[in-house]
C-alpha cells in the first residue's frame, strides 16, 4: 500500500472521512423504505425522488465537510438571508393554494421559509456561543426576537406547519441552552389547558360564526376538523377518516406491498407526501410502522449522542436543534395522520415525496455529522 | 444580573436537558405507537369493513321484464335492444353546450329536449339521462367519432319495451313508464326497494301494472371494485339478474282484434268469457291509444290530446264505466223471481201496456201491451209491464238479495287495475250514498224502474259479462282473469292462473233453463233475431237500452236527440245455446237501441270464435231495430 496522499484507496478513504457510519446506516434504512412506498404510491414519481435524494445526500456530503465551529460561521448571514428572502415573499411572492410561499429566482421556485428551519437554530446556536458563560435572561429575551421575527413572516403567508417547525427549532435551542424550568413548566401548562379547552368546548367553538382570534378560517376548520372529522366527510375531514381507515385496516402485518386497497383505488389523498405513513401502515400493518419508529428512533438517539459529546457550546445546542427538529417532523407528521393532531402540511421525513424538505433534513443530518467529526478531530 | 457558568456545568445541564428532551421524544413515540396499536389491532375489524365498503360496491343489474303473448302466442309486449345517448350533466363541462354540439350531427329536436329536461328534473344530477333514444348505427358511429369532445356523453345499449300490437288491447296490456316518486312510495310499501336497484321503469297500468312483481324480475348483483372516483376497477363476482316471468293470457288477439274493428270508431266496451273458466278471451274499450307513447314519457301534446279528448280514450270502459244495464238486467230477474218462487215459468200475466204505482204510470215499450205474457215472452219481447210487476212482489230488498251472488254492485276481483264497483241499489246502498235523510229514503218507485234494469243500477260491462257467464254455467261464479299461465323464465314451469269459482249460486237447473230458453228465443224471433239471422248455430242473447236522457212519459225518439245523448245500447249473449263457450256483454255508448248497435258487434265476435268467420269491417248499424219485439 502506497503512503502517497493521491492513492486511489487514500482517496476514497478521504471520500468517505465526514460520513457517520451510524446516521449513513439509518439513512440508508429511511432511504429504502421511502424507495419501496414510493414504488407503491406514486411509481411515476419514483426517478424524480430518486433525483432529489441524491441531491440531498450530496447536500449532506458537503455539510459534513465542513468543520464545525465553520458551521456556525454561516450564522449570520444565512439568517439574515432568509429574513430577506422572507420580506421579499411579502413583497413579490407567489400565491398558491390561497398562500404566498414561493419565491420565484429564475432557474426554480424556491419557498424562503424552508431556509428558516435550519437557519434558525444555527443563528441562536452562534449567538449563545458568542455569549457562553454569560448566559442569562436577557440573552433569552434576544434570543426570542431573533425567533419571533422570521416566524411572524411565516405565519403571515399564512404557513402555519413551518411556522410551527421554525418555533420549534428555535425553542428547542433555546431550551437546551438552559431556559429555565420556573417559565418552561407554566407555558406548558397554559398550552395544555387551553387545547384540553378546546376538546372539552370544541362543538361550541366550531360553530360558524365563532372567530377565533389570530388564526385564519382554514386553520379554524383544520382544528375543528380533528376534533371531529364525520363533521364532513367529504370535504375537510375526509383526509383523516380515509388515513386512519388505511391505518387501521392494514392491521397488524398489512395488506402487502402494492396491495393496499385505500392508496391504490386512491381514496388516500396526497398518499405520496403528507399521507405517505397511511400507505406504509397500510401496506406494511403494525410492525411496518413500528419498524419506522424504531428507525427514527435510532435517529435521534444517534443525534443526541453526537450532542452530547459535541466540543462546543454552539455545536452542542446545534446538534439537539437538528435532532429534535427530526423528532418535531415525524411525530407531527404520524400524529396527523393518525388523527390525533391537526393537519398541518408537515412532511414524514426523509420518507414523503419532496425535494426541498428532504434537502434540508439531510442538511440536518449532514451538520450532525460535521458535529461529529469535530468531535473526533478535538480527541486527537 | 448576569450569572457565570462553568463550562463543565453547562455541558452536564446539557446532558439533563438531552436527556429530559430524549424522555419527551421517546414518550411521544409511545403515544404514537399505541395509537398504531389501537387503530391496527383493536379497530381493526372495524377500518377493515371501512376500507372494504369503500372499496366494493354492488351495481344492480336490472333484469329483463317479461313477455306477454295471448294464448295463441302473439306477443303483446316485448323488449328490444337499441342505443341509447345518455348525458351524465355533473360531468359535462355546460349542459346546453354540450347538448347544442351533439345536436350538430345527430338528431336532436325540440321533443327530445323537452323530454330530456322533464326526465332531468325527476332524477338525480349524477345519473345519466337519455337525450336520443333509437340511434340509428350510422348515428352511434358518428357520435363514437366525436366522443372525446363530450366528456360525460356515452352511447349505452339499452332494453325497451315494445307495444307491437299498437293500440290494440291496450286497456288489458297497460304500459310501463319512468318511476315516479309515487311509484318509489309503492316499491318501498311492497318492501322490494332493493329489487328496484337500477330499474328506470315500472308497470303503469293494465297487466303491467297488476302483474309488475311477476313481469319485473330478480335484480342481479354485480360485485366490483371501485376506486375513490366511483369507477368500476374490476369485477370481484356476480349474481346474474333472473329475466321476468312470461304471462301467457287466456286473450285471443285475433278475437280481440275483430271485436274493435267491430265497434269502428263507436265508443263503447267489449267484454267476453269462457264460460267454464271465467277466462277473459276478449276485452275491448274503445276508443283507445298507442301504449307505445307512454314508455320513454309521453309528450305534452301527445299527453293533452289523449286526457282532453272528449271520447277518453284513456278510459277503461269494460271495467270502470257503469251503465244502467237496462233491459239486459230482465234474465236476471226472472232467474230471481223463480228461484224467490214469485213467479213460475208458465204464469202468466196481463199486460195492458203500462204498470200503476203510486199514481204513476210506468209505461211498456209497446202501447196497448203484449197481452198475455209469461216468462220466456217476457224475456223473448223485453216485456216491462212483467218486470215491473215482479220488481214490486220482490221488493227491492228481495231484488239485491237475488242479484248479488252474480257479482253485481261487486267487483268481480279480474287481474286487472282500476276495477269500479257499479251500484246494486238497495235501501242501504242508498243510506250509504247519500246525507239527508230525504235523500236517505227509498221511494217505492225506485223498485219498480230497477226492475228493468234502469234507475240507480250501473254495471260495469265486465260485471255484465260475468254474470251473463255465470247464468249459462250453472251458477258457478268465477274470479275472471286474463292471464292464463305465469311463465318463469329459467325453468320454463308454467304456473296456472287457476279457474276460481268463487262461488256456486243455488239455483234450481230447470230455473236456468227456463231463463236460457227465453234468451235463446231472443236471438231466434225477439230483439236479436235480425242480428243473428242466418247463424248456423243457436245462441241465447238480450238486449238493453240503458237510458241516458229520460224523456218522462212521452216516447223517445233517438234522431232528435243530440248523439251524445243518445241511450247506451247493451246486449249480451253466449254462444252456442248448449254447453256454451262463449258469454259476452256488449256496450255501445249512445249507441241507440241494444239491437242496433251492440247485437251486430256480439254477432261478428261469436262468429268468429264458433266459426273462425272474419268480417274485417265494422259491424253495420241496424237502424231498423226496434227496442221490444213482437
Amino acid at each position: 500500500m502506497s503512503d502517497s496522499p493521491f492513492h486511489p484507496l487514500r482517496l476514497l478513504q478521504a471520500f468517505f472521512r465526514p460520513i457517520d457510519p451510524i446516521l449513513i446506516l439509518i439513512m440508508a434504512g429511511l432511504f429504502g423504505y421511502a424507495f419501496v412506498l414510493m414504488s407503491s404510491a406514486s411509481p411515476e414519481r419514483l426517478d424524480s425522488q430518486l433525483t432529489h435524494m441524491m441531491v440531498a445526500v450530496a447536500v449532506m456530503w458537503c455539510a459534513a465537510w465542513l468543520p464545525g465551529q465553520r458551521l456556525l460561521s454561516f450564522a449570520v448571514p444565512l439568517y439574515l438571508l432568509g429574513v430577506v428572502l422572507l420580506v421579499a415573499v411579502e413583497l413579490f411572492g407567489e400565491v398558491s393554494k390561497g398562500a404566498q410561499r414561493w419565491l420565484d429566482i429564475g432557474v426554480t421556485r424556491i419557498q424562503p421559509s424552508e431556509l428558516m428551519k435550519i437557519a434558525m437554530p444555527l443563528m441562536l446556536a452562534w449567538f449563545f456561543q458568542q455569549r457562553e458563560g454569560r448566559i442569562g435572561w436577557r440573552e433569552f429575551l434576544i434570543a426570542t426576537m431573533l425567533l419571533a421575527v422570521p416566524v411572524g413572516l411565516i405565519v403571515k403567508q399564512p404557513d402555519l406547519g413551518t411556522s410551527l417547525l421554525v418555533t420549534a427549532a428555535g425553542f428547542y435551542v433555546i431550551f437546551f441552552a438552559g431556559l429555565s424550568w420556573r417559565l418552561i413548566v407554566p407555558v406548558a401548562l397554559v398550552g395544555i389547558v387551553s387545547i384540553g379547552s378546546i376538546v372539552a368546548f370544541g362543538d361550541t367553538l366550531c360553530q360558524p360564526g365563532v372567530d377565533w382570534v389570530g388564526m385564519r378560517e382554514y386553520q379554524k376548520h383544520r382544528v375543528c376538523t380533528l376534533l371531529d372529522p364525520t363533521q364532513d366527510p367529504l370535504g375537510k375531514g375526509f383526509h383523516i377518516i380515509q388515513s386512519t381507515i388505511a391505518i387501521g385496516s392494514g392491521g397488524l402485518s398489512g395488506k402487502g406491498w402494492m396491495d393496499g386497497t385505500q392508496t391504490h383505488l386512491s381514496f388516500l389523498p396526497e398518499r405520496h407526501t403528507d399521507f405517505i405513513f397511511a400507505v406504509l401502515a397500510e401496506e406494511f400493518g403494525l410492525v411496518g410502522a413500528l419498524v419506522l419508529l424504531v428507525l427514527y428512533l435510532a435517529l435521534f438517539a444517534r443525534g443526541f449522542v453526537i450532542a452530547a459529546h459535541a466540543p462546543t457550546l454552539g455545536m452542542r445546542l446545534l446538534a439537539g436543534a437538528v435532532t429534535m427538529i427530526f423528532f418535531t417532523y415525524a411525530f407531527v407528521n404520524m400524529g396527523m395522520v393518525t388523527g390525533i393532531l391537526p393537519v398541518v402540511g408537515v412532511p414524514l421525513p426523509f420518507i414523503s415525496y419532496g425535494g426541498t424538505a428532504l434537502v434540508t433534513l439531510c442538511l440536518g443530518v449532514g451538520i450532525l455529522m460535521s458535529i461529529q467529526r469535530g468531535k473526533l478531530v478535538n480527541k486527537h | 444580573m448576569i450569572s457565570f457558568h462553568a463550562p463543565e456545568q453547562d455541558a452536564s445541564r446539557f446532558r439533563r436537558r438531552v436527556l429530559v428532551a430524549g424522555a419527551f421524544a421517546l414518550i411521544c413515540f409511545a403515544l404514537l405507537a399505541s395509537r398504531f396499536y389501537y387503530l391496527q389491532v383493536v379497530k381493526f375489524d372495524y377500518f377493515h369493513t371501512r376500507a372494504e365498503d369503500n372499496r366494493i360496491a354492488l351495481l344492480p343489474i336490472v333484469p329483463n321484464r317479461g313477455t306477454i303473448v295471448d294464448r295463441k302466442g302473439v306477443v303483446l309486449a316485448r323488449n328490444y335492444a337499441a342505443y341509447t345517448l345518455e348525458i351524465t350533466p355533473s360531468r359535462t363541462g355546460g349542459l346546453e353546450q354540450t347538448i347544442d354540439g351533439l345536436a350538430e350531427f345527430i338528431t336532436i329536436d325540440a321533443r327530445d329536449r323537452r323530454r330530456f329536461r322533464k326526465i332531468l328534473e325527476e332524477s338525480r344530477s349524477f345519473e345519466s339521462v337519455a337525450i336520443r333514444t333509437r340511434l340509428s348505427d350510422e348515428e352511434v358511429a358518428r357520435f363514437t367519432a366525436q366522443r372525446y369532445r363530450f366528456p360525460g356523453v356515452e352511447v349505452q345499449a339499452r332494453l325497451f319495451r315494445d307495444y307491437p300490437q299498437g293500440a290494440s288491447a291496450t286497456h288489458v296490456v297497460g304500459y310501463i313508464g319512468r318511476i315516479n316518486d309515487r311509484d318509489i312510495e309503492r316499491i318501498e310499501e311492497r318492501g322490494v326497494t332493493a329489487n328496484y336497484r337500477g330499474s328506470d321503469y315500472i308497470g303503469k297500468s293494465g297487466l303491467e301494472l297488476s302483474y309488475e312483481a311477476e313481469l319485473h324480475g330478480t335484480t342481479g348483483f354485480e360485485q366490483v371494485e371501485v376506486n375513490a372516483g366511483g369507477r368500476a376497477v374490476r369485477r370481484l363476482s356476480s349474481t346474474p339478474a333472473v329475466t321476468g316471468s312470461d304471462l301467457e293470457l287466456t286473450l285471443d288477439m285475433e278475437l280481440q282484434k275483430i271485436a274493435e274493428t267491430a265497434f269502428g270508431d263507436r265508443r263503447g266496451a267489449l267484454v267476453a268469457i269462457e264460460p267454464s273458466t271465467g277466462g277473459i278471451l276478449a276485452l275491448v274499450s274503445t276508443p283507445t291509444f298507442d301504449p307505445n307513447l307512454f314508455v320513454e314519457g309521453i309528450s305534452t301534446q301527445d299527453w293533452k290530446a289523449l286526457n282532453d279528448s272528449p271520447d277518453h280514450p284513456l278510459l277503461h270502459r269494460a271495467i270502470y264505466s257503469a251503465y244502467p244495464p237496462g233491459s239486459t238486467f230482465k234474465p236476471f230477474m226472472a232467474l230471481a223471481g223463480l228461484t224467490s218462487g214469485k213467479r213460475t215459468p208458465g204464469q202468466a200475466i196481463a199486460d195492458p201496456g203500462y204498470f200503476n204505482f203510486a199514481g204513476h204510470r210506468f209505461m211498456d215499450d209497446k202501447i196497448g201491451g203484449h197481452g198475455m205474457v209469461d216468462l220466456h215472452k217476457s224475456i223473448v219481447v223485453s216485456c216491462n209491464t212483467y218486470y215491473y210487476q215482479l220488481a214490486n212482489d220482490l221488493g227491492i230488498e228481495g231484488i239485491a238479495t237475488a242479484m248479488a251472488p252474480f257479482g253485481f254492485g261487486a267487483r268481480t276481483g279480474i287481474d286487472l287495475p282500476g276495477e269500479a264497483e257499479g251500484v246494486l241499489p238497495s235501501p242501504a246502498w242508498k243510506r250509504k250514498r247519500f246525507r239527508t235523510p230525504e235523500q236517505q229514503r227509498w221511494y217505492g218507485g225506485e223498485t219498480i224502474s230497477v226492475g228493468i234494469g234502469q234507475g240507480y243500477n250501473a254495471y260495469t260491462p265486465l260485471q255484465m259479462a260475468n254474470a251473463m257467464a255465470t247464468l249459462v254455467n250453472g251458477g258457478k261464479v268465477f274470479r275472471p282473469h286474463v292471464v292464463r299461465h305465469v311463465i318463469d323464465s329459467r325453468s320454463g314451469e308454467k304456473r296456472v292462473i287457476e279457474p276460481d269459482p268463487i262461488r256456486q249460486i243455488a239455483v234450481k237447473p230447470e230455473h236456468l233453463a227456463a231463463v236460457r230458453a227465453g234468451m235463446v228465443g231472443v236471438n231466434k224471433s225477439g230483439t236479436g233475431r235480425r242480428a243473428f239471422a242466418g247463424a248456423p248455430y243457436d245462441s241465447g242473447g238480450k238486449t238493453g237500452t240503458a237510458q241516458v236522457y229520460s224523456l218522462k212519459g212521452s216516447k223517445y225518439v233517438a234522431g232528435q236527440v243530440r248523439e251524445r245523448l243518445r241511450d247506451h245500447s247493451w246486449f249480451i249473449a253466449y254462444a252456442p245455446a248448449e254447453n256454451p263457450k262463449i258469454a259476452l256483454a256488449v256496450l255501445v255508448e249512445n249507441g241507440g237501441f241494444g239491437a242496433q248497435s251492440a247485437a251486430p258487434i256480439a254477432r261478428q265476435v261469436i262468429d268468429y270464435h264458433l266459426l273462425g268467420k272474419r268480417p274485417n269491417e265494422p259491424a253495420p248499424e241496424d237502424v231498423e231495430a226496434e227496442e221490444s219485439a213482437e
